[in-house]
């Protein structure tokens, strides 16, 4: 077995964006160029790929939203390189339900099919994370500010409101997501745990930024995942998603070799989501496959 | 697997209840323990966390159908709601952006028998996602293509929620009359021809082992019509409305008491994120059109500030079940 632990470079190792109520607003740490992801569901491989694509470009800060596990294969890789690289993380749904030993991932399915592929999962990543790195999971902060340049950014795992919240563009109204930045003064909002990224601009300049996973194509048909990059620009935050190559064949043959669902390695080799899918809005599951 | 540590919240389903009822927890201090098996007064209340779905009553209570199964009876000579205006539905809908609504819903009754539901559609696409709850009989080729149209220009999704009770047509026709199958099939095969993928609802009328198998049954009918992907939900039997004569009434011990709703997370209940507006006022859920205590105001802004009381035995099912109403789970119940 290979070693999963990643000597980092230093520029990586940032002081940590503070947790929320740690400190007032003009105390939080400011970057100028931020590269940010979620939803890593033990794809170790790909989080190696992005931690040494970041290396390159120039980012202040790295920070991950959360849901370290699920689907993947030997969770505890994945979060020995995220541990070893220093990189703040936030608390996703998963992790907590790790943290606690609930009996599920709290992503509520009510379908039979999709709450039997959602257990095998938790299940198998239950039974694979150390009780230290669960113990780990449990110092997580839920939600993170700072600032990118003068705007102010609230990072959080599904919402600002609820950790297992699914934002997904098309059932999550314009007025809604500026009531939130309101609520919880802030300029941008920025999340993942639905897996699939999108943003939108709000009133006054500000934003929700969907980060998508990391773990997890888009369900478009490509085996890439995705990530988001983050700037300061003139009056707002400038972002742009970027697709992630890496060894989707090398992750499909450990999860074949973990007996893990064909399904869920399907997923991994196609692009097309095959589990999970009750919680699709109509528009977003009809873009897909199944 | 390693043992799970004790879980510290109830969740949801009968898994909750039995919980209770096999080790009753201690009181809270100061709080008076009563007997669970007589009603209280007054009933536990569920505080309104956010207002994340309104529902419209669009088309009060009259249908074209005539259901077996129906929780309020609803039927072509019903007229204790009428229909709602588009100009009615318009102003909820501009109220319900200072009220951070992210979900619509319109239900009946019939929602294509309200003859501007195409209209009060536009207009709430504007704003977000709309659901419409229908029995499928009334969407022909040309509905079918104003609909998707209506979708197509909305960056939200338009939901359709189409009532099947059985996977033939004597299952189905049975509680929803002669006829009523072939027809809903015809609507399902123009949705999908149109382009949607409609949430096929069903009551379980059925034993409840037998659920996979008839799961797969209205897979393969469904594929027939050339649906081959679809998104089935099974909703418990609400026994009030028709559904009472059919098999039978709540029994008196099943309603929501006090010592229930202890260490119970009111998140799972739709009151707690949803309101019912219709025509004569705002109802604290859609289940629950009929009944004088969830009846929270005239206006939108008098029901958001109000409890809703677990006074009616529908909300044991509810309690029981979760938000069964909503398209999908929408991440309640932990709020952190």
């Amino acid at each position: 077995m290979s070693d999963p632990r990643l000597p980092m470079a230093d520029p990586l190792r940032v002081p940590g964006p503070v947790p929320e109520g740690g400190q007032g607003h003009s105390e939080v740490p400011v970057f100028e160029r931020v590269a940010v992801f979620g939803g890593v569901y033990s794809n170790h491989l790909a989080l190696r790929a992005l931690l040494t694509e970041v290396e390159g470009l120039a980012v202040d800060a790295v920070l991950c939203l959360g849901d370290l596990g699920a689907f993947g294969p030997h969770p505890d890789r994945t979060v020995e390189l995220i541990r070893e690289s220093g990189i703040p993380v936030v608390r996703g749904n998963y992790d907590d339900s790790l943290a606690r030993g609930l009996e599920d991932c709290q992503c509520g399915y009510t379908d039979p099919r999709d709450n039997h592929f959602a257990h095998i999962s938790y299940d198998y990543t239950f039974r694979r994370t150390s009780p230290e790195h669960r113990a780990w999971m449990a110092t997580l902060p839920d939600r993170l500010r700072f600032r990118i340049g003068d705007q102010r950014v609230l990072a959080f795992h599904g919402s600002p409101r609820r950790m297992n919240e699914f934002l997904w563009e098309t059932t999550t109204p314009q007025h809604f997501l500026e009531g939130l930045a309101v609520e919880h003064q802030t300029d941008l909002l920025l999340g993942t745990h639905s897996g699939l990224h999108w943003s939108r601009t709000l009133a006054g300049g500000g934003g929700y930024v969907n980060v998508g996973a990391l773990g997890r194509p888009a369900n478009d048909g490509r085996p890439v995942v995705w990530y988001a990059l983050l700037e300061a620009g003139e009056s707002a935050v400038n972002h742009r998603f970027i697709p992630l190559s890496y060894d989707h064949e090398g992750l499909a043959r450990e999860m074949e070799e973990e007996g893990l669902p064909g399904e869920f390695i399907e997923t991994i080799r196609t692009g097309w989501w095959t589990t999970c899918l009750e919680v699709l809005p109509g528009k977003e599951r009809s873009r897909g496959k199944w | 697997m390693a043992p799970r540590p004790d879980l510290p919240v109830l969740t949801r389903g009968g898994a909750a209840l039995a919980a209770l009822r096999a080790a009753p927890r201690s009181p809270a201090a100061g709080v008076e323990r009563r007997p669970s098996a007589f009603r209280v007064e007054p009933p536990p209340t569920v505080p309104l966390l956010a207002l994340d779905e309104l529902w419209f009553q669009v088309s009060g209570t009259v249908c074209n159908l005539r259901c077996r199964h129906c929780f309020i009876s609803c039927a072509p000579d019903n007229h204790s709601h009428w229909f709602m205006s588009r100009e009615a539905v318009r102003s909820y809908l501009e109220e319900s952006r200072g009220l951070g609504v992210k979900e619509y819903y319109f239900t009946g009754g019939e929602p294509f028998m309200n003859r501007e539901i195409e209209g009060i559609l536009q207009d709430t696409l504007e704003l977000g996602s709309a659901t419409v709850l229908t029995n499928g009989t009334l969407i022909p080729p040309r509905r079918a293509e104003a609909l998707a149209g209506l979708a197509g220009a909305s960056p939200y999704s338009l939901e359709l929620r189409v009532s099947l009770d059985g996977v033939t047509a004597s299952m189905n026709d049975a509680i929803r009359g002669e006829g009523t199958f072939n027809r809903c099939m015809d609507g399902v095969r123009q949705l999908v021809a149109a382009g949607f993928l409609p949430i096929i609802s069903c009551m379980r009328s059925w034993p409840e082992p037998e659920t996979e198998e008839v799961l797969g049954a209205f897979r393969e009918l469904l594929a027939g019509v050339g649906y081959t992907r679809p998104r089935l939900k099974i909703l418990p039997p609400l026994l009030m409305g028709e559904e009472e004569s059919r098999t039978r009434g709540y029994e008196d011990t099943e309603f929501v008491s006090h010592d229930m709703m202890y260490g119970f997370d009111s998140g799972q209940l739709l009151c707690s994120r949803a309101r019912l507006v219709t025509a004569r006022g705002v109802q604290a859920c859609p289940i629950l059109l009929e009944s004088p205590a969830a009846r929270l105001g005239d206006t939108l802004g008098e029901a958001v500030g109000r409890d809703a009381p677990l006074a009616d035995a529908a909300c044991f099912t509810c309690y029981q079940n979760g938000a069964i109403c909503s398209n999908a789970p929408s991440g309640s119940g932990l709020d952190r």
